[in-house]
């Protein structure tokens, strides 16, 4: 039985590199933490996830009734997640919405979440070892 | 590989804070250098920062700050009698730069605090892609 290694990975492929480009996304934030008129942006990981391992994700999109049309998901739907704008709890008189506090929170949550995914994924390759050694 | 971004962002982020750093030294350290022309004092200095955009659009992600330019403070400069002073003008003026200190302390922690901010980033980053390259082992 032949394995397919993308398949054999599963979900955490496509997860491990969402997790390396929110990195980039709150690092950006943090570096404009006093650029005036920034506004914080982020990823929605459940979303951006259903979205690169193939899942329909539960949101609303135009019906495509003919072959010509274009479909919403294929606009968004590609090798870029779709990044959003945060919501300011307090926005700063200069038009900045970064929250540095929820900023390095969410960046620590991204990390440990980051190292997780690192975890199965190389438990997996472990398995392989496991299998393909037979020791 | 996309990590390597992130060295960017930080690193333009470190450098952004350390003129803003900068700045700061040279208003403070210039807070009482009087003239007796006020179009000749000392004007205090602030950075402009803009954020350096990559690529365009809804999904273009931001690529770190950049320093614009520096503006100067053009509020008039305050007038002090002082007809000791060797520098006053012919009334017995001089003419103190318009630096206020405890505006710029406050400005030199909130600095600091952004540029260790961004050294926590680029270090968690790093630990992140050495833990990435050590997968399989």
């Amino acid at each position: 039985m032949p394995v397919n290694l993308d398949s054999y990975l599963g979900v955490h492929a496509a997860a491990l590199k969402l997790r390396s480009q929110r990195t980039e996304v709150l690092a950006a934030n943090i570096a404009n933490a006093d650029t005036p008129n920034y506004q914080a942006r982020d990823i929605d990981f459940k979303s951006a996830l259903a979205a690169a391992s193939g899942a329909k994700d539960s949101g609303v999109h135009l019906a495509t009734t003919s072959a010509g049309h274009i479909g919403t998901n294929s606009v968004s739907g590609g090798a870029a997640p779709e990044l959003k704008y945060r919501t300011p709890l307090a926005p700063s008189l200069d038009g900045n919405t970064v929250d540095a506090q929820l900023e390095q929170a969410a960046f620590a949550e991204n990390t440990v979440h980051y190292q997780a995914t690192l975890t199965f994924v190389s438990a997996k390759f472990r398995a392989l070892m496991t299998a393909i050694t037979g020791q | 590989m996309s990590s390597f971004k992130i060295f960017d962002v930080a690193g333009s982020g470190m450098s952004a804070q350390s003129v803003r750093l900068n700045t700061t030294a040279s208003n403070l350290a210039n807070a009482d250098s009087v003239s007796g022309d006020p179009n000749q004092v000392y004007k205090a200095k602030h950075p402009l920062f803009e954020a350096l955009r990559a690529g365009s659009g809804v999904n273009a992600a931001s690529a770190g700050v950049s320093v614009r330019g520096i503006t100067e403070n053009q509020t008039p400069p305050s007038a002090r009698y002082e007809p000791g002073n060797p520098l006053a003008d012919s009334n017995g003026y001089v003419y103190a730069p318009n630096v206020n200190t405890v505006e710029e302390m406050v400005d030199m922690i909130s600095a600091s605090r952004s540029y260790q901010n961004n050294v926590e980033v680029m270090n968690t980053a790093k630990d992140m892609m050495i833990a990435t390259l050590k997968l399989g082992q």
